[in-house]
């Protein structure tokens, strides 16, 4: 028997777009939780544990995403990552770096 | 975006002599100065941005991989350039490893797009293992030239 797989669309709000530091917050939550989470963008997708892949999807603010969780503790995970979407990846003006 | 939309070439490294993280970083900044593609006078702002971005934690992306990093109002597009350390530095890295291939960028602070798309074709080819170790074994500009190149015309698997 295998878990269901949970699916949910979610928007790149964060108006710099899911960079390094978004990537980064993402795979630290990921890892916290065993099951299976995928990332798609337009028919792209990658694991959510791997901050190279999560990259490699280009997503810029207003991206529409598919997530993918699959395993016994999906749905902590879901929300957990679904929260880090829903508060920009706690974003500031200054968060893709300072400008001075 | 292709690597030839971003890296000066005049500015690649291919061999560091920094053994440490600030060394590292001014020597790649450094070399973007030298190329003429960013002001001798932004240099030491520029360095302190790119530290100040690293405290927020570490660029150092894994696989012996780091992409310092900072937007920057003195550059009116993205410039970047690549730097190869044969012997490694440490980086504070996500897997702790220490890091021998360096992409440098500098983006202007209203682009957030085009530094995205830097990111994007940086982690794609370099998800390819050949492509990796081939830039990590590096010797000379040309040789990194050649194998950005070669990558930015789709002969790497990824």
């Amino acid at each position: 028997m295998s878990d269901p797989v949970l699916t949910r669309s979610i928007v790149v709000r964060n108006a710099n777009g899911l960079h390094m530091r978004p990537a980064d917050l993402l795979v630290k939550a990921a890892n916290q939780f065993t099951c299976m989470i995928h990332v798609e963008r337009e028919g792209q997708s990658v694991d959510c544990k791997s901050i190279l892949g999560l990259l490699t999807l280009g997503a810029t603010q207003g991206s529409e995403l598919t997530l993918r969780v699959q395993g016994p503790d999906a749905e902590k995970a879901m929300e957990r990552i679904v929260e880090l979407f829903d508060q920009r990846f706690f974003e500031t003006d200054e968060e893709m770096a300072p400008t001075n | 975006m292709k690597f030839s939309d971003f890296v000066s070439s005049k500015a690649i490294c291919a061999q560091l002599n920094a053994t440490d993280k600030d060394s590292a970083i001014a020597e790649l900044v450094d070399s973007l100065v030298a190329a003429g593609e960013i002001k001798q006078e932004d240099r030491e702002d520029i360095i302190k941005a790119i530290m100040k971005r690293e405290e927020l934690g570490s660029t150092g992306i894994g696989r012996g991989i780091a992409v310092p990093h900072t937007k920057h109002a003195s550059v009116d597009k993205l410039v970047g350039t690549v730097g190869v350390s044969p012997e490694g530095v440490e980086f504070d890295s996500l897997d702790g490893e220490p890091v021998q291939l360096f992409f440098l960028l500098v983006s202007p602070p209203d682009r957030p797009g085009d530094h995205l798309r830097a990111l994007e074709n940086i982690s794609r080819q370099l998800r390819d293992e050949t492509f990796c170790r081939f830039l990590k074994q590096a010797r000379n500009p040309k040789d990194i030239t050649q194998l950005l190149d070669e990558a930015d015309n789709n002969q790497f698997g990824a």
